[in-house]
Parts: C-alpha cells; structure tokens; sequence
C-alpha cells in the first residue's frame, strides 16, 4: 500500500503547477476565453514542449505511459486554475479512443500528431436526445461504395474554432439504442456538410453544435471495425470521466481555499465571519466533502492502472463521479453562500468555480446517472 | 500509487481469516447474526482466546504483550473482524486506560494493571461525562480532595457504559477549583468495590440497560491510584481521545450490514410482485451508501498509509468519525426501512442474551428500529460530531 506519488508524477505535479502559478492567473485566463480562438495556442504549444500532452498515450505509442493516476495529477492542477484549453477533449476523450481503436500508420501519426500539438481532435457522440447513453446514436452512416455518407447532429462536442479534426460516432446499423451497430468516423472539421456552430460553455471551455448533412468520407476514414465500437467508446469516456472527477477535485479545493481565506478577512458585526460556529461547521463540511472526494478519484485512478475487469473500472468511475457529484452540489453553493453577494459576481473567481464544478458534475452524466450505472454494473 | 497488501500482508491476511473461521465460537458468531448481543461472560471468554493467541491488544507495543504490528496489520486484523462480525475487544480497558498508563503511570501501576487488562481479567469502565459536562468535559465537577494518603471523592459521573460488569473506573476528577478548568483536572483509578459507590441504571430508547450513573459519596480512593501528576489529567485525556477517534470508521461492519441489507432486499416483497432490490428509489439508497463507504474506506487507507510512514494521527480521524457515524446511521435507517410494518414491535428482550419466547417478526427485523434508536449515540459520544467539526475548523481551516 502506497499513496504517495512517483518521483516522476512528483515532477509532473510541480511542472503543471509552476506554468499555472506563473502563466495562467485570473485575468490571463479571462484574456483567453476571449480571444478567437477560445483557447491559446501558444500555451497548446507549450503543452506538447513539456511532454504533458503524451500523458494519456501508452508507452508502445510514444506516450508518457496511459497511466490514469499521472491523469489525475495534471487534472487536479488544471481544475484549480480552470484552464479552458482542450487537454481534456483532445489528448484524453479522443487520444483515448483513438488509442483503443486506431490501428497501424493511421494511429501511429494521429497519436504522433496530438502528442506534438499540431492536432486538435474532437470527439462528437452526444446527441440532442441521447442525454448520458453513449449508445443512443441517431446520427447515420450509410456505406456506398468506397464511401460512407454520414448524417445527424451532434451536441456538447468539447471542441472550438481550433478543431482540425472530428471523430464522428454514427450508426450503421441497429435499432436507435442498440449496442451494436455503431462505428467511429474521422472527419475533417472543414468537409463539405460539417456545419459546426462553436460558443462558450459556462465553464469558458469551447464547444460546438454539429450538423452532419450527406459528409462523404472514404471509407478508410473509418476508426475500428464495423459496427463495434461501443466498447471502446465507452471506455475512452471513463477515463474523460475520471479525468473531469479529478478536474472538479482540484477546483473544489481552490473553492475550499479561498473561501476560508475570504471568511478570515472579511468582517462583519464587528469581527471576522469566520469566527462564526454556523459558518465554520460549513466548511468543516467543505473539507470532508473535498477529502472524500479526493480519496474515491484515488481509489478509482488506482482502479484503472490495475488488472481489474472492464466492467469493474467502469464501477469505479461511477463510484467517483456519483461521489465526486455530490461534493460538487455541496461545495460550490456553499463557497458562494459565504462569500455572500460578492460571490456571484463575474469580478470574482470565485463564481466562476462554482461554474466550472457545476459543469463538471453535468458532463459525462450526473450524480444520479451515475449512482445508477453503479447500482447496475 | 496502489492499495495492494505485500505478499506477507497478503499472507497476514490468509492467517488472521483462517484462525477467526477456526476460533471464534459458532455460536457467537450466531447470536451477533441475529442481533442478539454477546453477554459479560461470552465476551470475555472471546477476549480471552485472542489473549492465548497474542493478539488481544493488537495496539501495544510489544514490552507489553502486544503484536508489534505495523498500522497496516492492525487494519488488516480489524477489517477480518468485522467481516465475520466477531467483536473487537472492549475499548475501555485495552484502548481507553492502558495507553495512558503506559504513558503516563509509573512502574508499579503498570506492573499492577496492565497484565490483567491484558488477559481480560479485569472489566474497565470510563468516568468522564458527567450531568453537566457533556461536550464540555473540561467543566466536570466530581472533586477529589486529598486527605493523608487517600482522595476522597465525592460527585457523579454519567453515561459509564457497562458500570455493571466493571471491577475498575477510570475517572477525570477535580483535584483543584482556584485554576483555569482544564488545569485542575487529575486522572484517577477507583475499584468499582470500594464503599460510597453507587450504580443506577439509565435505560435507553432502544429498551437496553447499556449505560449508568455512577454516584460517589465520599469515596476514598489511595493517593497510589493517581495517574501521573496531580492537574495532569486533562492533558492525559486529550491523547485518550484521540486513541478513541481512530479505527471508528466501521467500513468492515459498514462493508457487511450493507452485503445483508441487500441479501434482505432481494428477500423482501415490494407488496406489488416485485422485491424491494429491484425498487428504484430504494436501490438508489443501497447504491448511495456503498459509493460513500468506498469514499470513506480510502480515506481511511489515506490515513493508515500517513500512518504507515510514521505520521501521528492527526485531524483525518475526525474525518473518519465523523463520516462513519453519520454513513452508520445512515444504514440503520435503511435496515428500518427494508423491515416496513415488522420494523413497528418494540420487542427489546427478544434481542437480550438467553431470550427464548416468541419471536416477533422475520429474521432480525424487529430489531431494526432498536439498532436504528440505540445508534444515535454514534454522533454523541467520543466527541460529538459538532465538537469534530469545531477540531477540523481550528485545526484544519485555521478558523
């Protein structure tokens, strides 16, 4: 038994910390959101010089080593400083599905793309009517001859303006929730009949409705086997879901911080709010939400690079997210309640964590979707 | 990062499993099944076969009989106890006194007590709360005035678990009242035997006769039983206190009422063809409390890991006690709830040792509610959880 962490995550931890301690304040952040692009790709740059980008890659690849607790150390960091730029959506959400379904030179240079940062990929599975079941495909793929002609409309695809490539998830074949019977396509962000219509979540992250009308791709550009992809799908999905536990994590104890500190400074009745029994037992509260949450995202990560079965890494990602959920529905109202009105100001960060936790507990399904997944797995 | 045990944890674990399969007694292991709870004697003799096993006291430190396990061992042990249900040995006099006396006592009251408590030979009993000191320890008035060679004692204590099995009390007292409260408390051992002490039942909610007052009419106590210095006491206690918050997680008794919540849920009719496992609503509570189990069992690996590296246990173990009592209750609440209509009998006597009338109900289900009412001490004692969240506010946040 060993909770601590490697020399080389120790590393890893202190290089993410230093870059956003030093370039990644409040107002840089804000600068960021505004700018064109929705994210600097300057930093992106950066990213893939530091080696941060091959995390999520195995060794076999190239990569940093696929290693969910390495994950966890960078998203945590990330989650204090609400970085915007697409580590998440890109290396993670799609750099894991590619890796569980690429084969041969396509992988090799997809993967070598987004590890040196040249490749900015989205993963586009969520349909308006799909709510948490990645296997409620509408979107079509229809096979003529050398060709697949792909249809539907995606929704949440965690992309921006910057997106060069899409990874389409459509149905070939099968019923509208059939686990089988849906394929991966990639597709370029600028084909004819990709409409992409790109805005701002409420966490500052940029993300795009997409209408697919008759895309025409060569058949090549599928990722996988036919129709099998579910699987594969669903897993990169968890380790994006552990990935956003340990991204909540890391913003709930920003929250945690910096209301203590608020409530040791600010005064009212003549002394310090924070001398108060009725707000002090809150954050106690704050604390232990924070505590239990970290240790279940450990517990999972921990899951996740051992010989576990799918389906019991799968619990576990629930485990966390349920978990991990309800800390969020606790410690983001709280921090803004102490704060009091100054809490729900765009000037402060403060309300602008609470909208990266909210957001963060709504992705990859909520508290009761994914209670439920573990009360089923 | 990993939770794996090494190959000799793995090992420990084999060994300790086998000898709780082998050694505690079947019919033990029966009574605690259907509720039923263990009387003075049958804990003891339990106590006991750990003794000649040599792991009574798994906590002390080896000069005094104990192991010499590391945390890791410890919680091993403690985890396969709880998963069989076998009942770890009472806390007061192997958790709660011998610490201090090895900290604090000298040679010959060592020499004196600890081997008895060792061998389960003597039955201790905690005098701490009294009427008016509750979360207040500090406040406690019971006063012992030097006379000669003696203290003479005179006050009242409350809610002293099992006083009536006790030989022997370990008390907080107030050996001076012209100083700050905490400094004039002194840590005192009295014989349950000696003249002046009187033991008056408190029956709780739950129908049991599990705690007392005890009154003290000028007792007179030997200066010999005194821990450590005169006005010491308080500070004795503190390091007491936190020996008791540790291991008060529960997750292996967590980890088993919730494997038979779900055995009777898939046992129990919906009343509409259905069983109450398949109920949406109350499927999503099994779920709920299982999630917050594993949350709450890794915090506690955390803490053991700290532990392990030779850490003191700090304020995690607030944590610890505070999420395993509310998740507890929590349980117990959903044990009420499986039972329905067979929750409502108030029927105390049939979950007493020796019962053997009619019993109400199926299975333990009459005695869902009494669990359920008994166990709101949980959030009571060793420190209420608002006292914990006062500790983790101080020493955590600063506040």
């Amino acid at each position: 038994m060993d909770f601590s962490y490697t020399e080389e995550q120790q590393m890893l931890q202190e290089s993410v910390l230093k870059f956003v301690q030093n370039q990644y304040d409040f107002a840089t952040r804000n600068q960021i959101i505004a700018s064109d692009d929705g994210y600097s790709k300057e930093y992106w740059s950066l990213f893939a010089e530091l080696g941060w980008l091959t995390v999520p890659f195995d060794e076999a690849d190239g990569g940093f080593g696929g290693c969910a607790v390495d994950m966890v150390v960078m998203m945590e960091e990330f989650g204090k400083a609400m970085l915007v730029e697409p580590f998440a959506g890109t290396a993670i959400l799609a750099g894991r599905l590619i890796s569980e379904l690429a084969e041969g030179e396509a992988r090799a240079a997809l993967i070598r793309q987004i590890m040196e940062g040249g490749l900015q990929v989205s993963l586009a599975y969520a349909e308006a009517g799909s709510r948490f079941n990645a296997a409620s495909v509408r979107t079509t793929a229809k096979v003529e001859g050398d060709n697949v002609i792909i249809s539907g409309t995606k929704v949440a695809v965690l992309s921006g303006s910057g997106t060069d490539k899409l990874l389409v998830v459509a149905r070939e074949s099968g019923g509208d929730t059939d686990r089988s019977g849906i394929s991966v396509f990639l597709v370029d962000a600028n084909a004819d009949g990709v409409n992409m219509h790109t805005y701002a979540n409420v966490d500052g992250k940029s993300a795009s409705e997409i209408r697919l009308s008759n895309v025409t791709v060569p058949s090549s550009a599928r990722i996988g086997v036919v129709g099998g992809a579910i699987e594969a799908l669903e897993s990169a999905i968890d380790r994006a879901t552990l990935a956003s536990a340990a991204e909540a994590l890391g913003a709930m104890e920003s929250l945690l911080k910096k209301t203590v500190e608020y409530s040791k400074t600010r005064k009212q009745f003549g002394t310090a709010i924070g001398t108060f029994q009725a707000l002090q037992h809150r954050m106690a509260d704050m604390f232990i939400e924070c505590q239990l949450a970290r240790s279940i995202v450990v517990m999972a990560a921990m899951k996740m690079d051992s010989g576990e079965s799918t389906s019991e890494k799968a619990k576990a990602v629930s485990a966390a997210k349920s978990r991990v959920g309800k800390a969020i529905n606790k410690v983001g109202p709280e921090a803004v309640q102490i704060h009091g009105g100054i809490g729900t100001t765009e000037e402060l960060d403060v309300g602008h964590l609470f909208k990266c936790v909210t957001a963060l507990e709504m992705q990859y399904g909520n508290t009761d979707y994914h209670t439920a997944r573990f009360s089923s797995l | 990062m990993n939770a794996d045990y090494t190959a000799e944890e793995l090992a420990f674990e084999v060994e300790v499993r086998t000898f709780l399969e082998n050694e505690f007694p079947a019919e033990y292991k029966a009574k605690v099944d259907a509720n039923i709870r263990l009387g003075k004697e049958e804990l003891t003799h339990w106590q006991k076969i750990l003794f000649k096993k040599g792991w009574a006291a798994t906590s002390w430190p080896v000069e005094h009989g104990g192991p010499g396990w590391t945390p890791t061992q410890r919680h091993i042990f403690a985890t396969e106890l709880g998963m069989i249900g076998a009942p770890e040995p009472i806390p007061f006099g192997m958790k709660m006194v011998a610490p201090v006396i090895m900290a604090y006592g000298n040679e010959e009251q060592k020499k004196r007590f600890l081997p008895d408590i060792l061998e389960s030979n003597v039955w201790w009993c905690q005098g701490y709360s009294e009427p008016n000191s509750g979360s207040d320890l500090a406040s406690l008035k019971t006063a012992a005035v030097r006379d000669g060679d003696e203290y003479v004692v005179n006050g009242q204590k409350t809610w002293n678990t099992y006083g009536q099995y006790a030989d022997w009390i370990f008390c907080l007292v107030r050996t001076d009242n012209t100083v700050k409260k905490q400094e004039g408390i002194s840590f005192l051992l009295i014989d349950m035997k000696t003249p002046g002490i009187t033991l008056k039942p408190i029956v709780l909610i739950d129908g049991h006769h599990e705690v007392n007052e005890v009154f003290f009419d000028d007792v007179r106590v030997p200066a010999e039983n005194l821990i450590g210095e005169e006005n010491k006491g308080w500070t004795y206690a503190k390091v007491l206190l936190t020996h008791e918050r540790t291991n008060i997680s529960g997750v292996p008794r967590g980890k088993r009422r919730l494997k038979a919540l779900k055995r009777i849920a898939l046992e129990t009719d919906d009343g509409f063809g259905g069983n109450m496992l398949e109920n949406a609503s109350f499927k999503t509570k099994i779920a709920e409390a299982e999630i917050e189990l594993q949350a709450l069992e890794y915090a506690e690996l955390r803490t053991l890991a700290a532990l392990s590296v030779g850490k003191a246990p700090g304020p995690e173990s607030s944590i610890l006690k505070i999420v395993g009592t509310e998740l507890a209750q929590s349980i117990d609440a959903l044990f009420v709830e499986i039972a329905g209509n067979h929750s409502l009998p108030f029927v105390p006597e049939q979950f007493e040792n020796g019962f053997e009338g009619h019993a109400v109900g199926p299975g333990n289900s009459a005695a869902s509610a009494l669990t359920y009412f008994n166990n709101r001490k949980l959030t009571i004692f060793g420190g209420s959880n608002e006292v914990q969240r006062n500790i983790i506010s101080k020493a955590v946040l600063g506040l």
